[in-house]
């Protein structure tokens, strides 16, 4: 069949489907809003619709990002703008059928916002929202807009309408436009994408392969599978367009099995693609060859690392090999291989759809285009972004995610996951663009962006990256191996109050020893945390060793619990729940935490009535209480 | 046993690289790997068992003892962890009586810390078995725990 006609037959059906008389219900159904309950109220339209005899269209679509209102529903009813719901509960669903799918009233007090043309009296445009207005969203485009499940509504909005172009340009042209749209790997490591694809293209040999590395490993990371789950065909469609640019024949989509939505929904995908010839052999009769299979990673951190990658695909240990040869001229069983992470993929089919002209609108000098980012931590707005490059760490944290949870204060930003670095207020006005993150000591990374407040410790936050990097080390060279497990013991020793002063001298040179000697990238990085805390937050390391202090009160073994005796009521509450009966005391008699049994769980302090407010928790201090029980201060 | 491993390898035969796979549907089938199923598909890939055990125990997926009827899974990732997953670590240690790891003698509930579920959004998270649970708090993942009982 030719493109047109695919072309032709998707809008018509997309036509209908706009034009239908029937409302249309959009749940936002990815992992996000599944575990926010979206299924649920997803079975609830589902019945109470039955119920009613209301013929209408329920469908699942993607995360539209805004995940801290999940689960969200968009209802389109005819005649009126598409509306977005959010916390939407199974309660609620019928009072949406009653109120406005039978009536007439869009219950503007549930809506989030409208959505595209057309406004409703109380109803804010949902792009205006705060979240929303600084975003540019090529890579999200069409999450939560279409049914992934569908190839046909991505070819409606244009989809493979990138890939049918590239067909009639040469691979050296393809070439040429990705590397004036100026895109770098979205990975993390930011290598020019057109300049990666011109080795692979150059490098001898008829077998090549291509390798979507869709092994999101970074905790606080979920762009990846965002995309994968809202719109795998952007991805799938971009693929297409690599394998044809390299010369690629056979691709392979690593994809981690703790995704399973994401792997399901590519598998659908690519079952459609086949039906359309969009893969297998002579592919809309271009002449062009290219098959792609799943491979699903098996847990293992080290494996986003390409050649530890491409050992895992060929089914060895996934340990990385020492680069020359890169895997453009050797990869997998040998042969050339170009390795694109997710987000790249997605980014190419919207450029040869749109042009390269197009794209370099957005973004810096020497970081162009949008990139996702996903916020998280102690951050009001949690969810996923798409913003163009050089927009402030301020602008992302407070305009977008509007500041920080409960009222607290911002201590700490941390970017690329546990290969990149905590950076601190001075750093807000930076502009988000790969050399100023590295310059500042951190990296882009794949684009985890999480926020600590006043209440995390730096050290304990350093040393959980690093526990992470330890346990995800695969061995194989000795600085990697070896050194973080000694800064690991390190920073437990110094949490554990057991610090001394040449620990900070001691962490700063085996992080540079770990950085400068290891192999891949993972040793290479892993001791950014350490390094960007010794930086720019000195203090918390030198509080913990000098004066045995945990300023933030999360270092267990740093901090202690007493009840305050003018405050304490004698209530038995804490008493009664202390679950190692650590507390002494009888009714209206001040109650006594006994230091030595205390386990420091911190179950008195969450029991105890707020109206008392008698339990205290710090750091480096001593409060005096009385040795045994005493009447309460009220009774005297 | 041997028939049924027997049927899963049957389509492998010949492949490159499928020894991943292969272990992936085989665990899938009995829940975990066993000497015997390791040593069956050693010789099914004409290679040693300690190969097999080598990429086997590479990687965090791969078990060797047999798990419980529910998995309990808590979410160790960054934004977890800042919203107070090692507390529900402890308390979820406490009401099973194992460390993460490990499964309950009665083949009850098996108990494991994952490195990120990706609903940092949403955090804190558990998953048992394939529901996830989302802005947990201690108490509350005592209780879901309890509803598995």
């Amino acid at each position: 069949m030719k493109f047109e006609e695919i072309q032709n037959r998707a809008e018509t059906e997309w036509e209908a489907l706009e034009h239908s008389e029937k409302p249309r219900i959009l749940v936002g159904a990815a992992t996000c809003g599944r575990s926010a309950g979206a299924l649920n109220v997803l079975q609830t339209f589902n019945e109470e619709l039955a119920q009613r005899s209301i013929d209408a269209i329920v469908m699942q679509v993607g995360c539209i990002g805004l995940c801290y209102l999940e689960p969200l529903v968009d209802i389109i009813k005819p005649g009126y703008p598409r509306i977005c719901y959010s916390s939407v509960t199974p309660e609620i669903v019928p009072e949406l059928i009653e109120d406005y799918l039978i009536k007439d009233n869009p219950r503007p007090d549930l809506a989030l916002g409208t959505i595209g043309d057309g406004e409703v009296e109380g109803i804010p445009k949902f792009f205006d929202l705060p979240m929303l207005k600084a975003q540019v969203r090529i890579i999200l485009r069409h999450c939560g807009t279409i049914n992934p499940e569908d190839i046909n509504h991505y070819i409606a909005h244009g989809g493979y309408s990138g890939f049918a172009r590239a067909i009639e340009m040469s691979p050296g042209e393809i070439i040429e436009e990705i590397k004036k749209s100026g895109l770098r790997g979205r990975g993390g490591a930011g290598f020019p994408t057109g300049l990666k694809w011109e080795f692979c293209r150059k490098s001898p040999g008829r077998e090549k392969y291509l390798v979507c590395n869709a092994d999101e490993g970074d905790p606080g990371a979920f762009m990846n599978r965002s995309v994968l789950e809202g719109d795998p065909h952007s991805v799938l469609e971009g693929m297409l367009i690599a394998a044809y640019a390299i010369g690629a024949t056979h691709g392979y989509i690593y994809c981690r099995a703790e995704y399973p939505l994401a792997l399901q929904r590519l598998n659908i995908a690519l079952a459609k693609m086949k039906e359309y010839g969009l893969l297998g052999e002579n592919i809309l009769g271009s002449g062009f060859d290219f098959d792609l299979e799943i491979k699903e990673g098996a847990g293992a951190f080290v494996c986003g690392e390409e050649t530890a990658l491409m050992a895992s695909i060929e089914g060895k240990r996934g340990m990385p090999c020492p680069r020359p040869p890169f895997p453009a001229q050797s990869g997998i069983w040998g042969k050339p291989t170009n390795i694109n992470n997710v987000e790249t993929l997605a980014t190419v089919a919207a450029i040869l759809q749109k042009g390269a002209d197009w794209y370099t609108q957005y973004g810096t000098e020497r970081s162009k285009g949008t990139k996702t980012f996903a916020l998280a931590g102690k951050i009001k707005r949690t969810g996923l972004i798409e913003v163009p490059l050089g927009i402030t760490l301020r602008d992302i944290i407070y305009d977008i995610g509007g500041g920080i949870a409960d009222d607290k204060q911002f201590k700490a930003v941390q970017t690329g996951g546990p290969s990149g670095g905590c950076l601190s207020d001075e750093h807000l006005d930076l502009p988000v663009d790969y050399e100023t993150l590295t310059r500042a000591g951190s990296i882009m990374g794949s684009g985890g962006i999480i926020v600590a407040d006043e209440d995390t410790c730096l050290v304990d936050f350093a040393k959980f990256f690093l526990t992470f990097t330890q346990a995800e080390s695969c061995g194989k060279c000795v600085p990697c191996r070896v050194g973080t497990r000694q800064m690991l013991n390190i920073l437990e020793r110094i949490t554990k109050g057991g610090g001394e002063e040449e620990d900070i001298d001691k962490l700063q040179k085996l992080a540079e020893t770990i950085r400068d000697g290891s192999l891949c990238a993972l040793g290479g990085t892993a001791p950014n945390p350490v390094l960007t805390t010794l930086r720019f937050f000195r203090n918390e390391y030198e509080a913990h060793i000098k004066e045995k202090r945990c300023p933030a009160l999360v270092c267990k073994e740093l901090v202690s619990y007493y009840i305050l005796p003018d405050k304490c009521e004698g209530c038995m509450i804490c008493l009664r729940n202390c679950p190692v009966g650590a507390i002494k005391g009888e009714k209206r008699m001040v109650h006594i935490i006994d230091q030595d049994k205390c386990t420091k769980c911190g179950t008195c302090l969450s029991v105890c009535p707020p109206r008392f407010h008698a339990v205290t928790k710090v750091s480096g201090e001593k409060i005096e209480v009385p040795e045994e029980p005493t009447p309460v201060a009220s009774s005297k | 046993m041997y028939n049924k491993l027997a049927e899963l390898l049957a389509p492998y035969e010949g492949e490159k690289g499928a020894l991943i796979p292969i272990l992936q549907k085989v665990q899938g089938e009995f829940g975990y790997l066993s000497d015997k199923a390791i040593h069956e598909i050693a010789h099914f890939m004409g290679t040693s068992e300690s190969e097999i055990f080598g990429v086997a125990t590479f990687y965090a997926q791969f078990r060797f003892t047999p798990r419980g009827k529910h998995v309990v899974k808590v979410c160790l990732g960054t934004s977890c962890y800042v919203r107070g997953a090692t507390q529900i670590m402890e308390a979820l240690e406490q009401k099973l009586g194992i460390k993460s790891g490990d499964t309950t003698s009665d083949l009850e509930f098996s108990f494991e810390r994952v490195a990120c579920f990706g609903c940092c959004a949403l955090s804190p998270i558990i998953v048992v078995d394939d529901t996830v649970y989302s802005k947990i708090t201690a108490e509350k993942a005592k209780q879901i725990v309890s509803s598995y009982e």
